[in-house]
């Protein structure tokens, strides 16, 4: 697989100065929803720079979506007994955190929530550097016999969640797994389908979309764009 | 880019503070019910070990396990190497064998380094002759971080706070004993300067190398006045095999200047933790007491070496086997 190519500048001691590192190092580790395609992060940053960006959800309907799928979290789980939310960093970690809140507010019962970082076990390793882990928390009660809803930002080709089950399987033996997403956009890769989705939205391939929460980003709102070819490593 | 991780100063800050945050989130797998990634599956690790190696080969050996892939152990003894086998020819064996990463033990300083012109995997540098040993200052650091970090020196809130992206600026290592033939000690000086650790090294004259003023790092020979102000001792291991060169006149000598016994240790401040890369002489640059004490880190040393050098394997060969443009 690698061709033998010996870099010169690595002489011992040649101290550390520079940009020269043993590790390709990936800008920001999740943008939005993976995908063979969707998010070769690089361009992050000056993606938001670019026009072309149109808001889909606002601070309000992400508010009040994220309210619905609590209720019908208390609702399917008959009280929320036996939850435990487990975000997917970044942005799924903010939202179950949000969700736990709100459960925690209708119901009186709080529900332990954790993250769960999925970089180990993702299909497509080989296919981009090394990137940076992400933190995964257990909450202390661990998962075994709970009832542990994943929750995400973006739900793309599934590959994500695919991976966060085998994370999961090696965590320990829930009684159940659903999956709670802020927005579907379709084009699923593989047989996987949320239990409580924000909202539907129906996207192009090639369109990408971003969530921004509170949290990190500084505001709420979910964006649909489709950033200029140039300068991207897809494909 | 290097592919290779031969020596530590080859390390930028920002590569030597990923591999610990990277270790820091792969030491939670070593308390689950399944200590196993399935991340390099289907790769293979050798392990080149010319010298005897108990800690690092295991280490790197279970590192290279938990993350699911092959792991082939040669070890010169008992192989081809005996029958007079050149390194060269052994690399384009365990070339042919396609072997993604190498990990090597030499006693020639610099064998690493002319392997990688003759394998295409990924070379690491498991400790060359007196050169270097940069997975050790790795894993040492990592250590320093853990227990001083969030607090004491570091000067954050006490407790265990985010050590995310945290380096040791400012926090006082003093490196003691043979300096000279240590590779632990060339790694770890060259590693915890470039994070920001000013460091001291402490050594008989005789075993303090010549071209300790080109080091990042101070010289110092009176062991006492550096122990209080030091946040962090790391006792180098008497290398016993030398004795016969009359590097000092006796042991006892060797103990009473530069061995760390508990009325030594009762000069470090209140913090202050001690280091010691094993294998022990205990009694001799270290005492039992000290040893066993609560501010020895050799254990968790020893420990956090599998989560290193998990870290380590996973940035190397878990990514894109090219660099990508």
């Amino acid at each position: 697989m690698c061709a033998m190519r010996p870099e010169p500048g690595h002489e011992p001691g040649a101290g550390s100065a520079g940009e020269k590192g043993i590790f390709p190092r990936q800008a920001t580790p999740r943008q939005e929803d993976p995908g063979p395609s969707g998010r070769q992060g690089a361009a992050s940053a000056s993606v938001w720079d670019q026009p072309g960006w149109k808001a889909v959800l606002t601070p309000d309907e992400i508010r009040r979506a994220l309210t619905r799928i609590a209720h019908e979290i208390l609702e399917r789980t008959h009280g929320g007994a036996g939850v435990v939310l487990l975000g997917i960093p970044t942005r799924g970690v903010y939202l179950a955190r949000r969700l736990a809140a709100r459960i925690a507010e209708f119901e009186g019962t709080p529900a332990p929530v954790g993250s769960l970082d999925v970089t180990l076990h993702r299909d497509d390793l080989r296919l981009r550097p090394a990137r940076a882990l992400q933190r995964t928390q257990v909450p202390p009660g661990g998962v075994d016999g709970t009832t542990v809803v994943l929750v995400d930002d973006v739900l793309f080709s599934g590959r994500t969640i695919r991976a966060a089950l085998d994370a999961l399987n090696d965590l320990g033996r829930p009684r159940s797994v659903q999956l709670a997403v802020l927005v579907d956009r379709g084009h699923r890769e593989l047989p996987i389908r949320a239990d409580y989705v924000g909202k539907n939205l129906p996207t192009a391939y090639r369109e990408k979309v971003r969530v921004q929460l509170t949290e990190i980003d500084g505001a709420d709102s979910v964006l649909l764009g489709e950033p200029a070819r140039e300068g991207e490593e897809d494909r | 880019m290097n592919r290779h991780l031969i020596s530590a100063g080859d390390l930028s800050r920002d590569d030597a503070v990923l591999i610990l945050d990277t270790a820091e989130e792969l030491a939670s797998v070593g308390g689950r019910a399944i200590r196993k990634l399935p991340t390099l599956r289907g790769l293979t690790v050798v392990n080149l070990f010319y010298e005897d190696s108990t800690r690092t080969r295991t280490s790197f050996e279970a590192a290279a396990k938990r993350l699911s892939a092959d792991v082939i152990n040669f070890s010169a003894k008992g192989s081809s190497v005996a029958k007079g086998e050149s390194l060269k020819d052994t690399a384009l064996t365990l070339e042919a064998m396609g072997a993604d990463a190498v990990v090597i033990r030499h006693p020639a300083s610099g064998a690493p380094r002319r392997l990688t012109d003759w394998v295409s995997g990924r070379v690491i540098n498991a400790g060359d002759g007196t050169h270097e040993h940069p997975t050790q200052a790795l894993l040492d650091a990592f250590t320093i971080r853990q227990r001083l970090g969030g607090g004491g020196a570091l000067g954050a809130a006490a407790g265990h706070g985010d050590l995310r992206g945290q380096a040791l600026d400012g926090i006082r290592v003093t490196i003691v004993g043979d300096v000279l033939h240590s590779r632990v000690a060339r790694s770890n000086v060259l590693l915890l300067a470039t994070l920001g650790a000013q460091v001291t090294v402490v050594a008989p004259p005789t075993l303090m190398p010549y071209a300790v003023d080109s080091w990042p790092c101070r010289a110092g020979y009176d062991l006492d006045a550096e122990l209080r102000k030091s946040d962090v001792v790391m006792m180098l291991r008497v290398q016993q095999e030398r004795m016969n060169a009359a590097f000092f006149p006796t042991v006892r000598e060797y103990r009473r200047r530069y061995g760390l016994d508990v009325s030594r240790m009762a000069l470090l401040p209140e913090h202050a933790i001690v280091m010691h890369p094993g294998p022990m002489n205990r009694g001799v640059e270290i005492a039992a007491e000290v040893a066993d004490s609560d501010r020895s880190t050799i254990v968790a040393q020893v420990a956090n070496g599998v989560t290193v050098r998990m870290a380590v394997l996973y940035l190397m060969l878990g990514g894109a086997a090219e660099e990508a443009a």
